[in-house]
């Protein structure tokens, strides 16, 4: 009689699937995490323009975004269809910014105010005349530091 | 009381909970990190309140209008978008007084800008301009300076700009900085 029996039965043993809820929350928490929320919902077209000499905009807490375009269809019948400034989850007529500013300003720690950013998202079909407005009641909000948002891409089309 | 060994919870489905969750994650989540063309804004000042600037020579300065049909106009002459980037390099570059001993291949030419340090890029658009454009120009200015920094990082220290530690850069910021002033607009038709 032998010590080594041939193992009876053929077939494969079943996969023990005991640590597949590990490796799924590994997952879970890596994208909890990365996750960023959209906290506003767009009610502006928002085609950034291309461009390639960007910088990446760090520390998310001290950037303060101004959205500008064209209404979306749905808003259209409220608010007409020329471009318009979005704050936060509202359309504002230009004299709102400078007091959206400062309170934004006043939301973020003394020591890092100066640091502070606004980001123009402007779509780019909108004309200058808009985003020279908002760049001046900016310069009155003494919010100096700014950002033209983009997307990285080659400037020129063909 | 005799105590009753509890029954084993089936954690078997804890896998699909987690999985709900992961799925939800992945589709709510966007990757995209914010970046665009950082600018300094001037302080607002009244405009009667305007201080005397101190004059600048006009070969000193580098004049890019754009006009409300997005057409450029760079030192009084039609321009193409395409050749602002060399343009503006050409300019900075030029080393009239020969006080930049840096400036490799500047044309010295008398009617052009004396040394990069006072080299000023003026950029004035129309309230018509599209948004496009103006970050078209803005870029292929930027690229200009960029470009230049390169090189110049490249020939003293051979290596990238990027790589340099956080004082070589700023010299080289010195020796090439970035001047652009943007005039309020004005309707150029």
């Amino acid at each position: 009689m032998s010590k080594f029996k041939k193992k009876t039965g053929g077939g494969t043993p079943a996969i023990s699937t005991a640590s597949l809820p590990d490796i799924v929350f590994m997952l879970l928490f890596f994208f909890m995490v990365s996750t960023v929320m959209r906290e506003v919902t767009l009610k502006v077209e928002n085609t950034k323009p291309m461009a390639t000499e960007i910088k990446k905009l760090e520390r998310k807490s001290l950037v303060t975004y101004v959205y500008v375009g064209k209404p979306k269809a749905a808003y259209i019948p409220q608010v007409g269809s020329e471009p318009r400034v979005q704050l936060n989850d509202a359309f504002a007529r230009l004299n709102e910014i400078q007091n959206f500013v400062i309170t934004e300003r006043e939301a973020i720690n003394e020591a890092e105010r100066p640091l502070m950013t606004v980001s123009i998202k402007a779509d780019e079909d909108v004309k200058m005349g808009l985003i020279t407005d908002i760049k001046q009641e900016l310069r009155k909000a003494e919010a100096l530091k700014i950002n033209y948002s983009t997307r990285k891409g080659e400037v020129f089309e063909d | 009381m005799a105590k009753r060994a509890l029954p084993e919870i089936n954690a078997g489905s804890m896998a699909d909970i987690a999985f709900l969750l992961l799925i939800f994650f992945l589709v709510t989540t966007t990757m995209d990190v914010d970046s665009g063309i950082n600018r300094k804004l001037p302080p607002w000042t009244p405009p009667e309140e305007l201080p005397e600037t101190p004059p600048v020579r006009k070969k000193n300065i580098f004049t890019v209008l754009v006009n409300s049909r997005n057409q450029l106009l760079v030192e009084d002459d039609y321009m193409d978008i395409k050749d602002v980037r060399a343009a503006a390099k050409k300019f900075l570059n030029n080393n009239g007084d020969g006080s930049c001993d840096y400036c490799q291949g500047g044309d010295r030419n008398p009617n052009s800008s004396d040394n990069p340090g006072k080299a000023i890029i003026s950029l004035q658009n129309d309230r018509g301009t599209s948004y496009k454009m103006y970050i078209a120009v803005q870029n292929e200015l930027a690229a200009a300076y960029n470009e230049l920094r390169e090189e110049l990082a490249q020939r003293k220290y051979g290596k990238s700009f990027d790589e340099l530690k956080d004082s070589e850069q700023d010299e080289i910021k010195e020796a090439y900085p970035q001047k652009i002033s943007e005039a309020e607009p004005v309707s150029l038709g």
